[in-house]
């Protein structure tokens, strides 16, 4: 037990203040729609005249009023929203790996430009997104959450772990207020701890494996997309792209009941220099979670190949709804944000109680000198 | 007293249940699949207001 108890201590004394920076951003983070809309950052769906056609436009002409914004920049990716068939967001950059895009939002139905959304969805959001993301230092910065993620998860299982001795002489939600406000704080931080567990645990995980996403992606490219791209080693650049309408067309005629999520552009991590990566989505609510790539040879628009994603690109996906909590509706986004602030909780809470406990030790440990109780069994012996 | 383990972990294992059971519905589908994953996930936030928040605990 002692041993556990250090391991508590340790793992959550380390990753406790990123983890409260994590909880902090990641709030605004769960409402970034409705804050989106309260800032007129968000993207609004024009509405049509009576009578005019609600079908999609051709996509082609979607590109080229994008382009005719900045005809010097080249297309990086065209997405679209699983329930916004309305908008195409085309991001155009100087090269294919720009990270200062442009992001534009074209009508889909009438190929006019909407508007340019703000870069990240604005000042305040985009920080809060770094900060939640990377801390602004890209994928080390990434790695080092995921690793402060593998410790959060160390210190929810040694939590648990310590939360039967210390329950052993109390009941379920058991709050002692009446003794002292440490441990009034303790049966808060035991309690709120064990409520939340499960939720915790599977946000901590899912966090840590979104860090790896550029890690994942890098060796699918070097592995799996290498392999179909084979036949196309050393053959010239493309000069002249065939028509991104017809290709969609294409992907969606060889993939029956599936949508068109994203295209990578030639040159993209999620491409070659020579195809247009077509990303399809299936249109229910699990399947519209997984893509599958259709490769189009962007010279002469003919399908190159087409396969599932991997397991663990599959894993990485499925891991993103888990984490943002965006898959269930206002009442799901609601529990994500109270199941935050009840983390936040526990982590200030277990702050409190660490510096308590540390100013209360010290003394006993100079004058004795003796091993000490584990903190939490000294204080299971107080009640 | 001393709780057996039963006692002790009877109600966390019941919100864990509930827990997963509201992560992975919304997952699988729209409509009543969303309902189900807010009622069960509700059952351990509302636990934890409950708790946290109620006064006068009964004396033991």
């Amino acid at each position: 037990m002692r041993r556990w108890g250090w391991i508590h201590k340790w793992s959550s004394l380390v990753c406790t203040v990123f983890m409260l920076l994590l909880c902090l951003t990641g709030l605004p983070l769960i409402y970034h729609h409705e804050i989106g809309h309260l800032l007129g950052n968000e993207v609004e769906v024009p509405a049509l005249p009576a009578g005019a056609s609600q079908a999609r436009g051709n996509i082609d002409a979607v590109l080229a009023s994008a382009q005719a914004l900045y005809p010097s920049k080249i297309p990086m990716y065209i997405s679209m929203e699983g329930d916004e068939p309305a908008i195409w967001n085309v991001t155009l950059g100087d090269h294919p790996n720009d990270e200062h895009y442009k992001p534009i939002a074209v009508d889909a139905r009438t190929t006019k430009v909407i508007t340019e959304p703000a870069f990240e969805g604005g000042v305040f959001m985009s920080t809060m997104f770094r900060l939640h993301v990377d801390l602004f230092a890209g994928l080390p910065g990434k790695l080092f959450l995921g690793f402060m993620g593998l410790l959060l998860i160390v210190a929810v299982v040694s939590g648990v772990v310590l939360y039967a001795p210390f329950m052993r002489k109390l009941d379920f939600g058991a709050v002692r207020r009446e003794r002292s406000t440490v441990i009034k704080w303790l049966d808060l931080h035991n309690l709120l701890g064990i409520v939340t567990l499960v939720w915790v645990f599977v946000v901590g995980a899912t966090g840590m494996v979104n860090t790896w996403a550029d890690l994942l992606l890098k060796y699918w490219q070097v592995n799996e997309l290498a392999v179909m791209l084979k036949p196309y080693e050393g053959q010239p650049r493309i000069e002249k792209l065939a028509s991104l309408h017809n290709a969609i067309l294409r992907a969606e005629a060889a993939e029956p009941g599936m949508k068109v999520g994203f295209v990578a552009f030639p040159g993209t991590p999620f491409s070659s220099p020579h195809h247009y990566g077509v990303f399809m989505r299936g249109d229910e609510a699990f399947s519209s979670r997984l893509y599958k790539p259709v490769l189009i040879d962007a010279g002469t628009g003919a399908i190159t190949d087409q396969r599932e994603l991997p397991w663990y690109l599959t894993a990485l996906l499925l891991s993103q709804p888990l984490h943002f909590g965006d898959y269930g509706g206002q009442p799901m986004k609601l529990l994500w944000a109270l199941l935050d602030i009840g983390t936040i909780i526990i982590l200030g809470s277990g702050l409190y109680l660490w510096l308590k406990r540390n100013r209360a030790a010290k003394p006993v440990k100079k004058k004795q000198g003796a091993a000490r109780e584990p903190a939490l069994a000294a204080s299971n012996e107080a009640s | 007293m001393i709780r057996t383990p039963s006692q002790i972990w009877g109600a966390p294992i019941l919100l864990g249940i509930l827990t997963t059971i509201g992560l992975v519905a919304a997952l699988l589908g729209d409509g009543v699949w969303d309902l189900v994953s807010a009622i069960t996930l509700g059952v351990p936030v509302l636990a934890g207001i409950w708790y946290g928040l109620r006064r006068a605990p009964r004396r033991q």
